[in-house]
């Protein structure tokens, strides 16, 4: 099928020249030095001496960051997990719908995937502060309330910068991550199946947990993966929505190379990111081939 | 559905409950965008309750030279990132679709790595890059005060778009090719007679796809950016560092509009929705 690059010096080498450079001058050169950057130190104010050292390391190992590596992680599961469960659902149906309504309503989950994440947060904040939409919403039912009863003053509930604040954002930001590879999953299933578990007597939810999830675990995982990579190197929704406990390791790495002024340290907290990625994406490749082969 | 039969074993649509979950999930997620843009209209500075409506806060958001100034740039590092996108996915798209070469398992590899690398580590490569390696000279003369934020998107843009383009050229029909060889055609008119109007629909997608990525990125623009390089989500976070107020509002909903119509064009072009939302949603 595809010719040998012998065939065709001339197109092959003017093509691949350019993208080929870019690619290594301005992504892997910088993340090169990164790397090398966290094996070192500051020697100075400005100066960094890359001295093959591990103290980076063995610092972002220490009981307070690997805290929030772990808080971090946890945040990130707890979003993949309910994106899982208020997304499934939505796949299903949309899986399900005429191919009108799968049309509207794939363009209903994905508008606001496309509109800036900025602006979606700031919209969350408008909703949850103090003086947001939820708290004059429940002070009005309130006041109207105390007209019966005599109540105290209305007391706001504190949902801005809190642990729970920075979970609804995630949410909110990543429903669409898991929503569309669940629906291509779904989509690709062979409806007789379900059709023949309801004959023989099963349960819709029977169905469900039997039949369909066992057959679309390939695109739960993806779904999984996607959402849960970005939910943990988030760091907009922490910074803006959360409070100073809810820091995530996007924050602290800022905080490294921005305030702090410690790029090395900086540097292998960003590299240990990177390495869980790279392990969520290799877990989820096993997971997969595993279940090819067993399928077969 | 106008039937009043009861819902078949499958039509899940038409039970209560899904429709009521479908609108529970649509109300999150609609709900805080539609209260944004509608309270942008709102004559009260306090932007809770209603009371009138004004477009003040657009003729105050048109007045705002800093935020014109970062509107402007981040349309213009948006269409040079589109371009140069483009460009170079497509090449290396076509180089992975057409040819065997040693380490192209490498290339793929490294192409898909801007994908699936964190945004943080992205930025914070960008921002040692830009300061310890090619200091970008300040003081330039605008545009090209632009240019390391520029290349940090073209960075993350290209590899999405060489994704579309080599979607779509999987269902190039080789023979075509061979029949333009056949008469007489040579490598180069090939390409740009039969290979390239074939690629020319993920083009348009691709370079759609290139452009709200840029217009939309916050945290590696954040570490690239100089002071006198504001683009417009930056100015945004930091008006919103400060307060909730109208003007962010009114800045908002023009950029949501924008965006809405963008995602029509290429709705449009792409024919397909999860098409496009599958090259947007991996690893970003």
């Amino acid at each position: 099928m595809e010719q040998s690059w012998k065939q065709a010096k001339s197109v092959f080498a003017t093509a691949l020249a350019a993208p080929l450079v870019w690619l290594v001058l301005f992504f892997l050169v910088p993340l090169a030095i990164v790397w090398a950057y966290s094996f070192g130190h500051n020697a100075g104010l400005t100066e960094i001496a890359i001295t093959g050292t591990f103290k980076n390391y063995a610092r972002a190992i220490e009981p307070l960051y690997l805290k929030i590596f772990l808080k971090s992680a946890w945040v990130a599961a707890l979003t993949t997990g309910l994106c899982l469960v208020i997304g499934f659902p939505v796949a299903l149906a949309i899986t399900f719908a005429s191919d009108k309504a799968k049309t509207w309503l794939l363009l209903l989950i994905m508008l606001p995937f496309w509109t800036n994440l900025l602006i979606r947060t700031y919209a969350l904040i408008a909703v949850l502060r103090d003086e947001g939409y939820i708290n004059k919403g429940l002070e009005a039912v309130w006041n109207l309330a105390g007209k019966v009863v005599h109540l105290a003053p209305f007391q706001p509930i504190p949902m801005m910068h809190t642990n729970f604040a920075v979970i609804v954002g995630l949410v909110y930001v990543h429903l669409p991550f898991m929503v569309l590879p669940l629906y291509s999953a779904l989509d690709r299933l062979d409806k007789s199946l379900l059709e023949a578990s309801l004959d023989l007597g099963a349960g819709h939810l029977r169905t469900l947990f039997k039949v369909v999830v066992p057959l679309a675990l390939p695109g739960i995982a993806s779904g999984v993966l996607i959402t849960f990579i970005p939910a943990l190197g988030a760091y907009l929704t922490p910074d803006l929505l959360g409070g100073p406990d809810s820091q995530m390791i996007a924050n602290v790495i800022e905080r490294q190379f921005k305030r702090a002024n410690d790029w090395p340290f900086g540097a292998a907290l960003s590299f240990l990111l990177m390495y869980l990625t790279f392990v969520a994406i290799a877990v989820q490749a096993l997971l997969s081939r595993g279940k090819k082969g067993a399928g077969a | 559905m106008t039937k009043r039969s009861a819902p078949g074993p499958l039509e899940y649509l038409r039970r209560w409950q899904m429709q009521a979950w479908l609108a529970a999930v649509g109300i999150f997620l609609y709900a805080p965008l539609i209260a944004l843009m509608a309270f942008s209209f709102n004559d009260s500075r306090r932007n809770i309750v209603w009371k009138g409506f004004t477009l003040k806060y657009y003729d105050k958001a048109f007045h705002d030279s800093s935020l014109i100034e970062a509107f402007a740039n981040s349309l213009t590092i948006a269409a040079l990132c589109t371009v140069l996108s483009v460009a170079l996915g497509a090449m290396v798209a076509l180089v992975l679709w057409r040819f065997r070469f040693p380490g192209k398992t490498v290339l793929d590899g490294a192409l898909a790595l801007p994908i699936v690398v964190p945004e943080i580590c992205m930025g914070v490569a960008m921002l040692v890059f830009f300061a310890k390696v090619m200091p970008w000279p300040v003081g330039l003369p605008w545009p090209l005060n632009l240019g390391a934020i520029t290349i940090a998107h073209v960075s993350f843009s290209f590899p999405f778009v060489a994704v579309v383009v080599r979607a779509r050229m999987a269902s190039f029909n080789r023979e075509m090719e061979e029949a333009a060889r056949d008469l007489g055609a040579g490598e180069w008119r090939t390409i740009w007679d039969v290979i390239l109007p074939h690629m020319a629909p993920s083009l348009v997608a691709g370079a759609l796809l290139a452009f709200t990525l840029s217009l939309d990125d916050f945290v590696i623009t954040f570490f690239t950016a100089g002071p006198d390089t504001v683009t417009f989500p930056v100015k945004v976070y930091s008006m919103v560092r400060f307060s909730v107020t109208p003007e962010v509002n009114a800045a908002s909903t023009i950029l949501i509009v924008l965006t809405v119509l963008l995602t029509a064009v290429a709705l449009k072009m792409q024919g397909d929705p999860a098409g496009v939302a599958g090259a947007h949603g991996d690893g970003k």
